[in-house]
């Protein structure tokens, strides 16, 4: 038995003299707030809304606006109406609280805290329509023994990646979009632990695919067609926590990808149960390797953690040929909240700890490093290429440019963007072929963006780049903080 | 306070030059000063030098080490050092003529050496190898002392002034050599200190620069993962330290390093081994603008970054291979020419000893007893 305490979070307010009663918006909302009784008048059940905003976008009329609910706590700097809130639900349910996307609160961003630095007089600045600017990257361990030995690479045109979100956890549309916008941009989309489906085989070279915990979908064809194979550790919006597909989602055509039986829960476990040690991931790394013949680059994701460089050292010296680390902004289709808000650590941090390391160790030859974890925009992207990243994994700004509006209920199914679903009548609100379009036209815009604050800092070529720290100075960090990321204040 | 150079990166612009007589007739070093002081204006007085090749044939089996010492007790830390590790046949200072342009000079000694036996016994290194670690711990570890050069036969001669005047105090016209480079200096700021000043040299390898190199963090991050240490912060060093470990450590040729340090663009790169050299190296691409001369003993290279954003011109006559920032720098010691050119962008002059086969790394003296 439960008490009702709350007011809704969201006011949906229709202007009535705009509203044309077309019913755009009872037919557009997933979650049934908007209906329309049998006299033809138009009522909200606010309580239900998510603050997608999907109504009031498409609303022809501009009649709808959502806000957030008007009423407030009593002001209490400490007891915030989230804490307040938190607890009615819980005291509700009894349950874990679960969210979906990255970690929204208030911690430092780094990458806002960073300046780039350009030339004047003592260097020309380079114009990028006048002069060719490099991007193209290349994935892999670079270190060999014979100069005609080398080790599988990854070649990447934009130095940005689709990171890994799974068929089940987001629609088939949603792969079908980040695959054909890869291909057309030359880098690449990651299947996330969700199998390969077989309408996205033909996309295969540009392709990662995951060998995840639960290990669905793997199977040698899955491996024999990607162009590079991710282990999956943890990722960033929930390291240590494994992963639960709801069985409602697991329609047959999911349950064919993943290999699994139709309307079962699809439980990845916390940790990969052959890896309780870094000596079991050399041997599933090797083991990769051995089937795929030798041919792919076999790449490790791990959420960044306190002890990160370690980590992340333990991981080269096991044989992966990229590391990929997931920084606490990193997203998810859903995560225990208390675990996505109070675990991990910045990025920008761990980046340039990993970066320092394995130099320091004299291993950073042998792998690439790829990041990920609340990557916004092309100054972010350039910011973790300087701090030593080789390229960038983006989901949220990938889903966004996919029409993601950001309301974090990725996990209740009814996404009604078309993204977080797996529901028809949902996913077909996504068409691939626009969506590919919107998706490469992200990347293009950062390329731009890229090649003009390169050409501004003198530079033509993103190797010459990575980690470059001279290109950055801290503002309003203390010192400590500007040592751990091995960059000057601003003035120095 | 001003903090000196090595402790603070300092951008500069400059002039080069180089001479080379590809007979390895030795020539003195009027022409060379001749050269860079024609090109007075590309320097502003805080720093000049010069590079010879073939100056000491006499010692030539020996290190010749130019030392510079802020004062007694740096020598006196260092020489207990050379005295511990090395066997020292000439320990003497270094003439030299003094002028009242040239100020704050530093004691400057010279050493003829060559690593005692068993202290290559005990590292278990090649003498190139051991001097190399010698050169980078005395720059690093002791306070006030600087190795200006390491190399076999050959010397750097550098500090701050304007380069003529820096000839003429370091009594250039009294050495003969059949390879000259030289190099004027315009800093942006910083009162000078005459570390600072190229060439910059490890073991036989000398570098002159004009330019910035944008790269300079990346470069230097990597080369520190194979024990390079990058203690006076300029671009240059990492140039010097760019060649020694292409070439003499990952035994490349010369075409191939200049593929990794001035790469084609990936659109223009035809063979696979130049695009595997260039991923396997790419944080050491050179970027950003410069010219350079870097020479060995048995000759040099010039060569601009990759789209030429600095001048850079040579010419030829009899067994001559001239290189400058500017064509009147070459016309002032030698007006006619059989061929002037400028080269373009990562296009390189190289200008070797006819009995050579290519340019290399300095002969790795792997067999102590020789």
């Amino acid at each position: 038995m439960t008490m009702k305490m709350l007011t809704p979070a969201f006011a949906v307010q229709r202007d009535t003299d705009r509203c044309i009663r077309c019913r755009v918006c009872v037919n557009q909302c997933a979650n049934e707030v908007h209906y329309m009784d049998e006299d033809g008048w138009m009522w909200v059940d606010e309580d239900r809304c998510v603050g997608c905003q999907r109504c009031g976008v498409l609303c022809p009329t501009h009649a709808l606006s959502i806000t957030e609910f008007p009423m407030q706590f009593r002001s209490n700097r400490y007891w915030t109406p989230s804490h307040i809130r938190e607890i009615y639900a819980q005291a509700q349910t009894g349950g874990v609280l679960l969210t979906g996307m990255g970690n929204p609160r208030l911690y430092r961003s780094f990458f806002d805290h960073l300046l780039l630095n350009a030339s004047q007089v003592t260097n020309p600045s380079i114009d990028p329509l006048r002069e060719p600017m490099e991007l193209t990257t290349y994935l892999g361990n670079k270190d060999m023994d014979k100069p005609d030995q080398e080790k599988p690479q990854l070649r990447l045109k934009v130095p940005v990646m689709f990171a890994a979100m799974s068929y089940g956890a987001v629609s088939l549309n949603v792969q079908k979009s980040l695959a054909m916008a890869a291909r057309e941009m030359g880098t690449m989309w990651n299947t996330g632990e969700g199998g390969l489906h077989a309408d996205l085989r033909e996309y295969s070279p540009n392709t990662i695919v995951q060998v995840a915990s639960g290990r669905f979908g793997v199977n040698p064809d899955y491996l024999q067609a990607a162009a590079a194979v991710e282990i999956k550790i943890g990722q960033g919006a929930k390291p240590g926590i494994g992963g639960h597909l709801p069985g409602e989602k697991v329609t047959p055509d999911v349950a064919q990808t993943r290999m699994i039986p139709t309307w079962s829960d699809a439980i990845s476990p916390a940790p990969h149960h052959d890896i309780y040690s870094i000596e079991d991931l050399a041997q599933l790394v090797e083991t990769l390797k051995v089937a795929t013949g030798y041919t792919k680059p076999i790449a490790v994701k791990v959420a960044a953690v306190h002890n990160i460089a370690a980590i992340a050292s333990g991981i080269v010296r096991a044989g992966a040929d990229i590391v990929v680390i997931d920084g606490f902004r990193g997203a998810t289709g859903a995560a225990p909240l208390r675990i996505r808000d109070n675990t991990g650590i910045p990025i920008e941090v761990a980046l340039a700890q990993v970066h320092q390391r394995l130099l320091d160790e004299g291993i950073r030859q042998r792998a690439s490093l790829v990041v990920s974890g609340g990557i916004r925009s092309s100054a972010d992207v350039i910011k973790a290429i300087i701090l030593g990243a080789d390229a960038v994994y983006i989901g949220t700004a990938a889903l966004i440019a996919l029409g993601c509006h950001m309301c974090q209920c990725c996990f209740t199914g009814r996404c009604n963007w078309g993204i977080a679903t797996t529901d028809p009548h949902l996913s077909k609100r996504l068409n691939p072929h626009l969506g590919a379009e919107m998706a490469a036209n992200l990347l293009r815009a950062w390329e731009h963006e890229i090649k003009e604050m390169m050409g501004g800092m003198g530079i033509n070529s993103v190797d010459s780049l990575r980690g470059n720290r001279l290109m950055l100075r801290g503002i309003g960090l203390e010192r400590h903080e500007l040592e751990l990321l091995g960059v000057l204040a601003a003035g120095e | 306070m001003l903090r000196r150079e090595g402790e603070i990166r300092i951008p500069s612009g400059c002039a080069i030059a180089g001479i080379i007589n590809r007979q390895g007739e030795r020539f003195g070093g009027s022409d060379i000063i001749a050269s860079i002081a024609n090109m007075h204006q590309r320097s502003n007085g805080l720093g000049g030098g010069f590079a010879a090749y073939g100056i000491y044939p006499e010692y030539q089996d020996y290190y010749a080490l130019h030392i510079y010492y802020d004062d007694e007790t740096a020598r006196q830390l260092t020489e207990n050092y050379l005295n511990q590790n090395f066997r020292i046949v000439v320990n003497e200072m270094l003439p030299l003529r003094p002028l009242r342009r040239i100020v704050d000079a530093p004691l400057i000694w010279r050493y003829f050496v060559r690593p005692r036996e068993e202290k290559l016994m005990l590292t278990h290194m090649g003498e190139d190898d051991f001097i190399f670690q010698a050169v980078m711990w005395i720059n690093d570890c002791l306070r006030g002392a600087f190795v200006a050069s390491s190399g076999k036969n050959m010397g750097a001669f550098k500090g701050v002034g304007y380069p003529e005047d820096l000839g003429e105090f370091f009594r250039l016209e009294e050495y003969h050599a059949y390879l000259w480079t030289a190099h004027g200096r315009f800093p942006t700021n910083t009162p000078g200190w005459w570390g600072g000043a190229h060439p910059f040299t490890l073991l036989n390898w000398s570098v002159v620069h004009n330019g910035e190199i944008s790269s300079y963090s990346t470069n230097r991050r990597f080369l520190e993962m194979y024990g390079y240490k990058c203690s006076l912060q300029t671009d240059t060093e990492v140039i010097a330290y760019t060649f020694d470990f292409l070439m003499r450590k990952q035994q490349l040729s010369l075409e191939e390093t200049l593929d990794v340090i001035a790469a084609p663009f990936w659109t223009s790169i035809q063979k696979d081994a130049q695009a595997r050299l260039r991923r396997r190296y790419a944080a050491l691409l050179l970027n950003g603008p410069f010219s350079i001369i870097v020479a060995t003993g048995n000759g040099l290279v010039a060569v601009n970054d990759r789209i030429k954003l600095r001048p850079l011109v040579a010419g030829t006559r009899g067994n001559y291979l001239y290189v400058a920032s500017e064509e009147s720098a070459i016309r002032v010691v030698a007006p006619v020419l059989e061929k002037i050119w400028t080269p373009g962008g990562g296009e390189p002059v190289v200008g070797l000893l006819n009995d050579m086969e290519g340019l290399t790394a300095v002969p790795d003296q792997q067999s102590r007893s020789a």
